[in-house]
């Protein structure tokens, strides 16, 4: 059974080529109306991922539903409501972007010929390349060919967009017009499933996200959901550092090991001042640590409870920031 | 249908269809001159085929595509043929094609009929250079024919076209196989060198007298048969023994093309 508010399911997808498990056991709930990202280190499985999704490729295992439909049996009906850029921008480079979009419409058959000279400018026109439209795309920046891609996604309404790396090639400005464009495409009630290795991005436009690493789904929700998995922690600034962490064990908590610090108002003449450092649970109020340590006599010179940011979810996740995996 | 036509016009728009289809009109330019220059000071020598033409300028026609069967359109062809799938995947542009989607199969035919298309517009691109250069350098009139009789101008440019059409009919068997190799990789030029080499091959082999029993099954072995065409009244055995052939080529290498390409992972 599929979920019909989901936009993409997938139950234990898998893909092995030959040996290579290169995604593993996946499953995925990707909201409709939502802005998913997939992020994940580049070589972490992003791609083949979607080539399965679109039915490009052929799972060794496990089911995927696309729209509420089982794909790639139902390929020929989904499709049509499905837009995508896969892997970077594929076109001719001896047609001019306008012929190159023209050529990949009539492939649509449920795209009318009747309206695809409009549909054409159109598109053209959202990712501001209506200036480029008759020039070859053989001499098209990267950047360029990347909006013809995004356009080419964007030719005919469509429920569902799936974007692999769409900001790829392209400078500040055009990265913020790909964001601008993702959000007038949610306004529209339209699902985008944008794939990406950079947090930043993704924390940019996204409202739901899941984490790939090596072919594993590491973590998946919302942002909210995945900010609240990664740990608060407690930080404490003091000289009586034995005495603190007598205070914290108290409390239940675990301190790790205590390190020397220096904080701005640090007198000439002052001991050395340490910061330790526990993982808060959700039990424990930061007032009452507080009010233990004063009562220990602990001279507070400092105190701060720090959420983990998603980045530092990200690097817990794939053991990296950015860039490659195995 | 939109499919189709967007197809051919991406096919005949490219420079390097027009430069092959452009080439092989200048084979027959270049025989009428050749011939021109040495029948000047006739030696007298040479085929049979080539002497007439300095009698009648239609016989151009003729002799550019029996210099063109073993060679150049095979090679044009298995380009064309060698390209449909594999080229789309280099290009980066079959992934897009099949998410708009266009259908496997509907791809595969699209392509198929278009490399059958490109080689009719090949040999009839030669049969009309032939005729107008023809008329242009040397004498025009009625044909005699092998059979004796004689046919006029007009009947026997018909039957300049009906070579061109079995020469397009004696190619779908390569096309056929080049659309099949070009599933397998996603590197055009490859396919395109192994469907010719494999056109090279069977015409080889088909001149070994040790390999005799092969001979009838091997695609080209009817290539240089259209002669029989050209008898008074025509000839059809070898035209229908010729599209046989053919057709068996097509029905074997569709279906290996097809069990190839609707399982294929796209990765390209
Ligand atoms: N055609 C292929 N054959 C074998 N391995 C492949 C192929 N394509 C991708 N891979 C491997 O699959 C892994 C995931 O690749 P990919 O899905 O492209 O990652 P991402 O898109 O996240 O960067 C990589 O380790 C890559 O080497
Ligand atoms: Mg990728």
């Amino acid at each position: 059974m599929s979920d019909p508010s989901l936009a993409i399911e997938t139950r234990a997808l898998t893909k092995k080529f030959g040996k290579q498990t290169v995604v593993n056991e996946l499953y995925l709930s990707v909201p409709r109306g939502s802005v998913f990202g997939f992020l994940g280190p580049n070589g972490s499985g992003k791609t083949t991922t979607i080539r399965m999704l679109l039915g490009l490729a052929s799972a060794t295992g496990g089911e995927v539903n696309l729209l509420g439909e089982p794909m790639p049996r139902q390929l020929s009906g989904v499709l049509p409501r499905v837009g995508a850029l896969i892997e970077g921008p594929g076109f001719y480079p001896f047609l001019s972007g306008a012929a190159n979009l023209h050529r990949l419409d009539t492939a649509d058959r449920y795209a009318s010929g009747a309206t695809r000279r409009r549909r054409v400018a159109e598109a053209l026109d959202r990712v501001g390349l209506t200036n480029a439209a008759g020039k070859k795309v053989h001499a098209y920046s990267l950047g360029m060919k990347q909006r013809l891609g995004i356009a080419n996604a964007l030719l005919m309404p469509r429920e569902l967009i799936v974007l692999d790396e769409p900001t790829n090639g392209l400078d500040p400005q055009g990265t913020r017009e790909v964001r601008h464009l993702v959000r007038s495409l949610t306004e529209e009630g339209t699902t985008v499933f944008v794939s990406s290795h950079l947090l930043a991005e993704i924390e940019q436009m996204c409202t739901h996200a899941a984490v790939m690493r090596a072919g594993n789904l590491v973590a998946q929700g919302s942002l909210d959901e995945l900010r609240h998995a990664g740990q608060t922690r407690v930080r404490v600034v003091t000289p009586d550092v034995e005495s603190a962490e007598r205070v914290f064990r108290a409390l239940g908590l675990s301190p790790g090991h205590p390190e020397p610090t220096a904080h701005p108002g640090q007198l000439l003449d002052a001991e050395d001042d340490y910061a330790l450092e526990a993982p808060l649970g959700d039990t424990l109020a930061p007032d009452a640590i507080v009010a233990d340590l004063v009562a220990a006599g602990v001279r507070v010179r400092g105190f701060a409870v720090e959420r983990a940011t998603l980045e530092d979810l990200f690097v817990a996740l794939t053991g990296e920031g950015f860039d490659v995996a195995q | 249908m939109a499919l189709m036509w967007s197809e051919l016009s991406v096919l005949f728009r490219r420079r390097r269809t027009i430069v092959m289809l452009a080439a092989l009109a200048l084979i027959p330019v270049l025989v009428a001159v050749a011939v021109r220059i040495s029948s000047a000071g006739s030696s007298g020598r040479g085929p049979a085929f080539i002497n007439q033409i300095a009698g009648n300028g239609l016989f151009v026609s003729l002799v550019a595509l029996t210099i063109c069967i073993p060679l150049f359109l095979p090679l044009t062809v298995g380009v064309v043929a060698g390209d449909t799938i594999a080229g789309e995947a280099s290009l980066g542009t079959l992934r897009y094609l099949l998410v708009s989607p266009a259908g496997r199969i509907r791809m595969l035919v699209v392509k198929y009929i278009a490399a059958i298309v490109f080689t009719a517009a090949a040999t009839v691109v030669i049969v009309v250079a032939g005729i107008v250069v023809g008329a242009i350098l040397f004498p025009v009139g009625p044909v005699t024919l092998l059979s004796g009789g004689t046919i006029s101008i007009g009947e026997s440019v018909v039957r300049a076209l009906l070579i061109a059409s079995y020469v397009t009919v004696s190619l779908l068997g390569l096309s056929a196989i080049g659309v099949f190799i070009s599933t397998l990789t996603d590197v055009p030029v490859g396919a395109m060198a192994a469907t010719v080499v494999i056109s090279i091959v069977a015409q080889v082999a088909d001149s070994l007298p040790q390999l005799d029993w092969l001979h009838p099954w091997l695609f080209s072995h009817y290539w240089l048969n259209f002669a029989d065409l050209l008898r008074q009244p025509i000839e059809w055995s070898s035209f229908g023994s010729n599209a046989l052939l053919q057709l068996g080529y097509v029905v074997v290498f569709g279906a290996l093309a097809y069990g190839r390409f609707s399982s294929k992972d796209v990765l390209s």
